[in-house]
């Protein structure tokens, strides 16, 4: 059950005999993934759950049209059964298709997720006291009426070999830490969590360490109470000051996805959305304030989507999308960048051997800038600091958002005067950012991840890297909750 | 040409389970659970083919028990019984190796009374050829963007006291748009067991009808409160959102993270129009769920406004001290029903005289989760209604209100008829979740940007 499929040259041969010679351009990927689930809840552990899956993924172009089939049949015949349905798939669509172009390359190369300590170090034993001595200090009132800690550990080893001796594997190695603490009073509930689940990674049990999974159950519970008692965040117009684990979602929401080279095609209109952003905008629009950097960045090493290649093969590279507030580059692999003409990234991605790629955000960041964070807050004069994503939602051009935070802190006079519940603040994308006016410097720079980022047709949820420091933006339309 | 559905996945499971039954230890206790599905799919973009392919895959998951320590995996099964029964037996040996470490699960509940189950739609699905050929001729001359489905779905539970519980259908589902231009778009669905051409041909024809109204100037509001008609396909989005984060749910419910707080800690109501309930009955989801347990027909949730019950898992049920209802861990409604009030159907835009006709929501959440208010913007047909008579689109709106005003003090009505939704969701696998809801009337609906 543990053997690495990759390392098996009986499949990987089964698997390029079954690649047909007689079509355009043919591929196989193969997706082997591993996963550990651990979560103590209410200090009780819940049952360990373990999960595998494998499983192949089959692409033909000929004549003109692309056909895939995807199969967990492993065998000589099933990997000939898959070739043959995606193969006449491919009969299917010729000249049905929006692009007929095949790939011409057949890409060579190897990633590996940097380990510095291996997970197995860490016994299963300790990893489960581990849970526990956290879920005792979320649990330290009885006001906290529901807590837990988790931990997952994930291995997904991945093959794409293609019909002309390509030969990209891929070994991610992910960790995602969870706390959470929920208090109550009455008609009061409120909720503090260890990031959002944003402070994972690519990497071994190092990752724990990397925001201070072992020292944040008790500052999380001790919030969560806080809140309790704390007043409802103000509303009107003011200075918003956004900590990098609300930044994670801002950037992904209002940055991400609008440059989105599939959402610019009009591929997701029937679901998740199109753009605001159109392809005439690129490397004039000003979509921030000349303080805004983003980075499309798969080379970060431990951040959540780095990869060496994307899943089409195509090599990544950093690249600038946003360069001093103006737009340069949208977010699409070679397919999209085709069919638009534009200069895109290495990011067309699946969620596993059963989805085929599309265009997917990996590490995408904010880089840091020249200010502290002390310096920021001196700054305000009326405002509040935001931290920890809890509520999201933005229309379908990603224009229009409303966001919601865990904890909030009322800003006056340059100083921070207490605690707010139920922040939420709302804008549109085109005029937030070119309000952007302050961002922090590397001090408090942060290296998170999305890990359940969903899009697609067929639904896919992938891991999104997000990496920010804290941002300062002004007149922003802020509010609370109900009374 | 059809599909028809076979009964080798039922038998293949039965088999793996009852080998795997065979090799249990002592007083070993095994809970098995398949999904599965063999669907082609083809997603479209401006009427041609963006990506189209098949997907053919088996999970299987294990519980293994032994007294009351109780630990589970997950494998992909290949449809090779001699490579399924290796899996097998090597994720029981890890299981057994991990439950070694484990104390005994407090909150562990499973069936032990077997109780055997089955039911299997068939359909008449088209070819995927066909299939193709009739949406591209449907969609000619028009920006259709969307995804189609088809295939065999299907869930069992197994376990080594001998019971055995089948679902398994052949469903399509086409969820398209016809887009007249930027976010303009009349949105549609067409899903079900036989595909019917003349059935076909009224929805495109519907979605034809309603292009010519998205194509007048769109109108621009303002911020603040209007009189509001939400269709069917948008109150799906408002209740799904409440769904999922434990509004009908025990566990949501004792640990006070329930949206619906409010109705358990203080005195709100909702109207005494609304009664909700978990209809397995009037769904299409399995009525067994992943610890063996059958589900009752009907579980009456909400009534004329009163909380009445929730959903209980097993493991809440273990832990609150209350008996299981059938509901899956997740405790949400796979099959929520809202039942229809007066209003007749045919005539919501009279009904709704001058205000907001929004045909759907898009990209719900949460303003104060402890006050059920929520946020969403109107997406696709969105019309101005003045006296009875569409007489614009409009342009996206964000909403911010509460339930306890959209289907509370502020609904009017519900409409005479229901509609049946079936989600189209493909995140891991095909949803056989479903909604039943009418259309909802509001005298006052809260938008803010």
């Amino acid at each position: 059950m543990t053997d690495m499929l990759i390392e098996s040259r009986t499949l990987e041969d089964r698997i390029r005999r079954a690649l047909p010679n007689d079509v355009d351009y043919a591929s196989a990927r193969l997706h082997d993934e591993r996963s550990e689930h651990l979560r103590v809840r209410r200090n009780e552990l819940e049952p360990i759950f373990t999960d595998y899956d494998t499983g192949v993924m089959i692409s033909i172009w000929n004549g003109g049209g692309l056909g895939y089939a995807a199969t967990a049949d492993l065998s000589e015949d099933g990997l000939d059964r898959a070739v043959e349905r995606a193969r006449h798939w491919a009969e299917m669509t010729g000249g049905a298709m929006v692009s007929v172009t095949p790939p011409t390359e057949h890409p060579t190369g190897v990633y590996r997720s940097p380990v510095e300590i291996d997970w197995d170090t860490l016994p299963l034993d300790d990893r489960l006291e581990l849970l526990h001595q956290q879920s005792r200090l979320l649990g330290i009132d009885e006001r906290i009426v529901d807590w837990n800690a988790s931990l997952v550990k994930r291995e997904v080893d991945t093959l794409l070999v293609t019909s002309g001796g390509g030969r990209i594997e891929q070994r991610f190695r992910f960790v995602y830490p969870r706390l959470e603490a929920v208090a109550n009073e009455g008609t009061n509930t409120q909720e503090r969590t260890y990031g959002a689940g944003s402070f994972c990674g690519q990497g071994g049990a190092e990752v724990l360490a990397r925001h201070g999974f072992g020292d944040a159950a008790s500052r999380i519970a001790n919030q969560a109470l806080e809140l309790l008692d704390a007043p409802n965040c103000p509303s009107g117009e003011m200075d918003l000051l956004l900590a990098p684990d609300q930044m994670v979602l801002q950037i992904h929401e209002s940055i991400g996805h609008p440059l989105e080279l599939d959402r610019i095609l009009g591929d997701e209109r029937n679901y998740a959305g199109t753009s605001f952003v159109t392809a005439d905008m690129f490397g004039s629009f000003q979509y921030g304030s000349e303080l805004l950097n983003v980075t499309f960045d798969p080379t970060v090493p431990g951040q959540l989507a780095s990869y060496g290649f994307d899943d089409d093969g195509t090599p990544a590279t950093r690249q600038h999308l946003i360069e001093n507030g103006i737009l340069l580059r949208g977010l699409g692999g070679t397919l999209s960048q085709q069919r638009t003409g534009l200069d895109g990234v290495a990011n067309s991605r699946a969620s596993g051997w059963n989805r085929p790629p599309i265009d997917r955000m990996a590490n995408l960041n904010v880089e840091p800038g020249t200010s502290t964070v002390e310096e920021l807050i001196g700054s305000i004069e009326k405002g509040v600091y935001l931290h920890t994503n809890t509520s999201w939602s933005i229309d379908d051009s990603r224009n229009k958002f409303q966001f919601g935070c865990e904890y909030g802190q009322r800003i006056e006079n340059g100083a921070i005067v207490g605690a707010v519940r139920n922040p939420g603040y709302r804008g549109i994308s085109q005029t937030f950012w070119r309000n952007l006016r302050g961002v922090a410097n590397a001090d408090s720079f942060k290296v998170m991840g999305t890990p359940n980022c969903g899009k697609g047709e067929l639904n896919q949820m992938v891991g999104t890297g997000h990496a920010s420091p804290a941002c300062l933006f002004g007149n922003v339309d802020v509010f609370g909750g109900e009374e | 040409m059809s599909a028809t559905v076979g009964n080798d996945h039922q038998s293949y499971f039965d088999e793996l389970i009852t080998g795997a039954t065979a090799a249990l230890i002592g007083d070993e206790v095994l809970l098995a659970n398949v999904a599965g599905e063999q669907t082609d799919f083809i997603r479209l973009n401006n009427n041609d083919v963006r990506q189209a392919g098949t997907v053919e895959q088996r999970r299987l998951t294990l519980d293994l028990i032994e007294g009351r320590r109780h630990v589970a995996g997950a494998i992909t099964l290949t449809g090779e019984r001699s490579v399924d029964d290796t899996r097998v037996a090597s994720l029981l040996t890890q299981l057994r190796d991990q439950r070694r470490l484990v104390a005994d699960d407090p909150f562990l509940l499973f069936n032990d009374t077997p109780t055997s189950t089955e039911r299997i739609e068939r359909g008449a699905i088209p070819e995927p050829a066909d299939a193709l050929r009739d949406i591209r001729a449907a969609g000619a001359g028009h920006d259709l963007v969307g995804i189609y489905a088809s295939g065999d779905t299907y869930n069992g539970f197994a376990n080594s006291l001998g019971q055995r519980n089948w679902f398994q259908s052949a469903t399509f589902n086409l969820d398209w748009c016809f887009y007249l231009q930027a976010d303009k778009a009349a949105k549609n669905l067409y899903a079900g067991f036989d595909w019917n051409d003349e059935l076909f041909a009224r929805k495109v024809d519907w979605s034809t009808r309603q292009l010519t109204a998205l194509a007048r100037d769109p109108k621009n509001l303002t911020p603040g409160e209007y009189r509001t008609y939400l269709a069917p396909r948008a109150m799906e989005e408002l209740v799904q959102l409440i769904s999922y984060y434990g509004a009908f749910g025990r566990r949501a419910h004792e640990t006070r993270q329930t949206p619906l707080l409010r109705m358990i800690a203080d005195d709100a109501t909702l109207s005494p129009l609304v009664s909700i309930s978990e209809d397995t009955a009037g769904g299409v989801a399995p009525n067994f769920q992943s610890a063996g347990f059958i589900r009752p027909d009907r579980v009456s949730l909400v009534a004329d406004g009163q909380y009445v019950d929730t959903l209980v898992s097993p493991r809440s049920a273990q832990e609150y001290g209350v008996a299981t209802n059938g509901a899956g861990d997740g405790e949400y409604p796979e099959s929520l029903s809202l039942t229809p009030g007066t209003i007749p159907t045919a005539a919501v835009s009279e009904a709704l005289g001058t205000g907001l006709f929004v045909g759907n929501l898009w990209y719900t959440n949460f303003s104060d989760r402890a006050a059920c208010r929520t946020t969403g913007m109107t997406r696709f047909a969105t019309f101005w209604i003045d006296e009875g008579e569409i007489v614009a689109p409009v342009n996206v709106l964000r909403f911010d209100d509460t339930a306890y005003h959209l289907l509370g003090d502020k609904l009017e009505g519900l409409t005479d008829e229901a509609e049946v939704l079936l989600d189209a969701s493909t995140y891991e696998h095909r949803s056989t979740d479903s909604t039943r809801l009418p259309g909802a009337l509001v005298s006052e609906m809260r938008f803010v940007l």
